[in-house]
């Protein structure tokens, strides 16, 4: 299959950039606003051209645990949902991390707390990168901004996931879900051989030759001490992340004097009242994060040097402001706008929050 | 160039595949787009509107809420939406079971009587075509041979047969479009 230009859901281009991209499975129950995650997986039958499963399971829960199982094997295996769905995965995701299982999940988030509303929202940062579920654990974050990358991400998702052998999560919201825009499809990548997935997962459970002893996937170890050992272990991994693997995007920040953090559809948003702030004169740029963790903190610090504010936009009651806080050390006024419960604000209303809780 | 383009009325209209179809043909014609649906329970059975934007540059935001120009096919929809045409932007509907007229007169008020027409030639089908038309002989953002080629990309190949009657369809609402003036 041949690289080509589409118009296509970001939903539908997550199940395509999966396809496309060698996954061997797919486990999901349905949610809106993610739905067409599977809709398209189902249509498009990759278990006939390309050989990838696609299960829906019985809840969020076995989805979670045919992630597991199916991961551990050294498999490229994904699951998607929206929200809630994703708060009945997180036990399944902290052992994910404990058991060092590359994996691939994207929340579509919706509004909460609860089953909340079906419209996007963004309050699941506190949840995507400081652990939903137990354990000092993180999973490496991507926040797509637009409908190509909701695509690309999920081939730099499986790269980064067994390079650090780590789960990976895609956040992303209805917004960008729901929203069409035009993208350019790739080459197909061909699913792992036997030969090849033995070679990139060599910790995989797939079968124990006689020239190694057992390969044990678990997040278990009754010896605290060794526990200890294992827990620098992931701690190191998260600091190497740290250091190579952060993105972020920083638009018109050279000169400005007030800058936007946001990440995803607020980011787009954002974006458009940047440009209405420089129509009225006001210096405005765009800082977006890309990678949630690992934070850019360093490159946040850089860029807000010169700053005289920032203004948060996440449709949240105010999650991602705490690392803004935290990277620039609260040395500069920054305040969080947001709207919540699946109400998406309006870039006049941006502008609007940036002259009266920074400018004034 | 950058249109900002808001499409609304009743689900089941073809409100969604308009949108879609004036999408598609932008990018044919090697566009920047957007089509962002609200979606939701307001949509089985209710209400339907997708904003769609095309331009020549890296577009910003698909979610806004200023428009160049407003497509409205019921009541619901102009009184929501009359009030979000920027200054000198343009207004399109179909009076069809339109109660009270649009007022503004800071801004281009057209009307086109599709579903009166559409009914009168026995193609309801493609009603949402002849809109389509009204709009594109005031603003002819997409070229013609694009609309063809967005009309093979938005229909299943089995509905291909039915093109002819849609860019038809576009022709009718060229010229049946015709200019308010608001007293």
């Amino acid at each position: 299959m041949a690289k080509e230009l589409k118009l296509m859901k970001g939903n539908e281009a997550i199940a395509r950039a999966m396809i496309a991209s060698g996954t061997d499975g797919y486990f999901g129950y349905p949610i809106t606003p993610q739905s067409e995650v599977m809709e398209t997986l189902m249509a498009e039958k990759p278990w006939e051209s390309t050989g990838m499963v696609v299960l829906q399971a019985e809840s969020e829960m076995a989805s979670i645990n045919m992630v597991y199982g199916g991961a551990a094997t050294g498999k490229k295996v994904a699951t998607s949902s929206s929200s809630p769905g994703i708060s009945l995965m997180q036990e399944g995701l902290t052992y994910l991390a404990g058991a060092e299982i590359p994996c691939l999940i994207v929340n579509v988030m919706r509004g909460g707390p609860g089953l909340g509303t079906i419209q996007p929202s963004q309050s699941d940062y506190f949840q995507s990168v400081k652990g939903g579920g137990h354990g000092d654990y993180q999973l490496y974050t991507l926040a797509p901004a637009s409908v190509q990358e909701m695509y690309d991400f999920v081939f730099d998702a499986w790269d980064i996931a067994f390079k650090y052998r780590n789960p990976v999560l895609i956040l992303s919201d209805g917004a960008i879900g729901q929203c069409m825009e035009k993208l350019y499809t790739r080459d197909y990548i061909p699913r792992w051989t036997e030969e090849e997935r033995r070679a990139n997962a060599p910790w995989g459970t797939w079968g124990k030759p006689a020239n190694r002893n057992h390969n044990i996937i678990t997040s278990l170890e009754l010896d605290s001490a060794r526990q200890e050992v294992f827990n620098h272990k992931l701690q190191a991994k998260y600091r190497e992340m740290e250091k190579n693997e952060v993105r972020y995007e920083a638009l018109n920040c050279e000169d400005a004097d007030y800058i936007f953090v946001a990440y995803g559809s607020s980011s787009r948003i954002a974006m458009k009242a940047m440009q209405m702030a420089r129509e009225k004169g006001i210096k405005v740029g765009l800082f977006r994060l890309i990678t949630l963790f690992p934070f850019p903190t360093k490159q946040l610090q850089e860029v807000a040097k010169n700053v005289k504010g920032i203004l948060c936009v996440e449709m949240s009651a105010g999650q991602m402001i705490e690392d803004v806080k935290l990277a620039t050390n609260c040395s500069i006024k920054t305040e969080h706008f947001g709207r919540f419960g699946g109400i998406i604000p309006t870039p006049t209303e941006v502008l609007e929050a940036l002259e009266t809780k920074i400018i004034k | 160039m950058t249109e900002e383009i808001i499409i609304a009325g009743f689900g089941g209209q073809g409100v969604l595949s308009m949108g879609k179809i004036l999408a598609y043909s932008g990018v044919m014609q090697d566009k920047e787009v957007s089509w962002m649906p609200s979606y939701g329970p307001e949509m089985r059975g209710g209400t339907a509107n997708v904003s769609v934007i095309i331009s020549d540059d890296r577009i910003s935001s698909p979610i806004i809420n200023q428009f160049d120009t407003a497509i409205i096919l019921n009541q619901q929809s102009l009184d929501k939406f009359e009030h979000s045409v920027k200054p000198g932007g343009l207004l399109i509907y179909d009076p069809n079971g339109i109660t009270h007229e649009p007022t503004r007169k800071d801004i281009n008020i057209y009307k086109i009587a599709a579903t009166a027409k559409a009914q009168e030639l026995g193609i309801s089908k493609v009603f949402n075509m002849v809109v389509l038309g009204g709009f594109l002989k005031l603003k002819p953002i997409v070229d013609k041979q694009y609309i063809h080629e967005g009309l093979e990309h938005s229909l299943p190949q089995r509905h291909w047969n039915l093109i002819p009657q849609n860019e038809e369809a576009i022709e009718i609402g060229k010229g049946l479009i015709e200019a308010v003036q608001v007293l």
